[in-house]
C-alpha cells in the first residue's frame, strides 16, 4: 500500500468513526462506592461465569472439558490420576 | 538539625490501603482515566463502568502501588487493559462482512449518497471488527493522533510495537475494505 493510500484510508476512518466526548459529565465516586460495598465472593464468582465471559471461551475448550467429564464418568478410576496432574 | 516527622502522603496512605486517600485519589484521577478509556472504547456509557472497574482494580492492587512513582501513569497502565479486556470480549454490532455491497455498489457513482453512506458503514464495521489490540492501537494513534511513545508507555510495549501493531491495523482494513473501495 503506498502512502496516499494510506493516508486516504486513514482520512475515512476519522470522517466514520465518530469523535467522542472525553469530559466526563458527572462524579463516579457513588458508583464506585456501591462497587465498594459489594460483597467480594459474590463479585468473584459473578464475575467468573458471566455471560459475557463464558461467551469468549473458545468452543474447543468446552469441547475438552466435555471430554473430560465424559473420560471421568466412563473411568472413575482415573480421577485419582487427574487429581494427580492438577 | 531537628528532625520533624512528615505526616504520610496521600500516595503513602493509599498503598497502606486507606480508603479515605483511595478517595482522594479518585476524585483527582477519575476524569484522567475517563478520558483515556472513552479514546480507546469510545462509548461514554460504557467508558464510566470501565472506569470504575479500573479503580476496583487500583484499590484491590494498592499493597502492590509504589508510593515514589507516578499514580497517574500507574493508573494509566491499568485503564488501559481494562479497556483492551472489554474491546476483546464486546462483539461488533455489525454482522460478517459479505460482498453483497459491493455487488450494490457496481455502476453507482461514487457520489452517490447511498454510496456514501455505504462506504461510511463498512469502514466503521470493518473497523469494530478488528482484533482488540489492533483496534485499540488504531483508535489511539489513527484517530486520536496521540504520539507513539504516550500509546507504547501506557500499554507498556514498544513504539516499534506499536508501529508494527498500527501497520497491521492498517493492512487489515484494506484487506477488508479492498474490493468494495475497488468497486467504487
Amino acid at each position: 500500500m503506498n502512502e496516499q493510500e494510506q493516508k486516504e484510508l486513514v482520512e475515512l476512518l476519522k470522517q466514520t468513526v465518530a469523535p467522542v466526548d472525553r469530559e466526563l459529565h458527572h462524579d463516579l465516586w457513588p458508583k464506585m462506592r456501591r462497587r465498594l460495598d459489594e460483597p467480594w465472593d459474590s463479585r468473584s464468582w459473578r464475575a467468573v461465569f458471566s455471560a459475557t465471559k463464558l461467551s469468549s471461551v473458545p468452543w474447543f475448550d468446552w469441547a475438552l472439558l466435555a471430554a473430560l467429564l465424559l473420560g471421568i464418568c466412563a473411568f472413575p478410576s482415573s480421577i485419582p490420576i487427574w487429581l494427580y496432574n492438577f | 538539625m531537628e528532625l520533624v516527622e512528615q505526616p504520610p502522603s496521600v500516595l503513602e496512605r493509599f498503598a497502606a490501603g486507606e480508603l479515605d486517600a483511595f478517595e482522594t485519589l479518585f476524585q483527582q484521577f477519575q476524569r484522567e482515566v475517563y478520558g483515556w478509556t472513552v479514546r480507546i472504547v469510545r462509548d461514554p456509557a460504557v467508558a464510566e463502568d470501565l472506569t470504575v472497574e479500573t479503580f476496583w482494580r487500583i484499590y484491590r492492587a494498592h499493597a502492590r502501588f509504589d508510593p515514589t512513582r507516578s499514580f497517574g501513569a500507574w493508573a494509566r497502565r491499568i485503564a488501559t487493559n481494562v479497556a483492551f479486556d472489554y474491546l476483546k470480549t464486546a462483539r461488533p454490532q455489525a454482522a460478517e462482512l459479505t460482498e453483497s455491497l459491493a455487488a450494490s455498489a457496481a455502476g453507482r457513482s461514487p457520489g452517490d449518497p447511498a454510496i456514501q453512506r455505504e462506504v461510511r458503514e463498512r469502514t466503521q464495521m470493518a473497523f469494530q471488527q478488528l482484533p482488540a489490540k489492533l483496534r485499540g492501537v488504531a483508535s489511539l494513534a489513527l484517530i486520536e493522533e496521540l504520539p507513539h511513545s504516550e500509546i507504547a508507555d501506557a500499554l507498556n510495549i514498544s513504539p516499534a510495537a506499536v508501529k508494527s501493531r498500527l501497520f497491521r491495523a492498517v493492512q487489515l482494513l484494506r484487506r477488508r475494505l479492498g474490493k468494495f473501495r475497488q468497486s467504487l
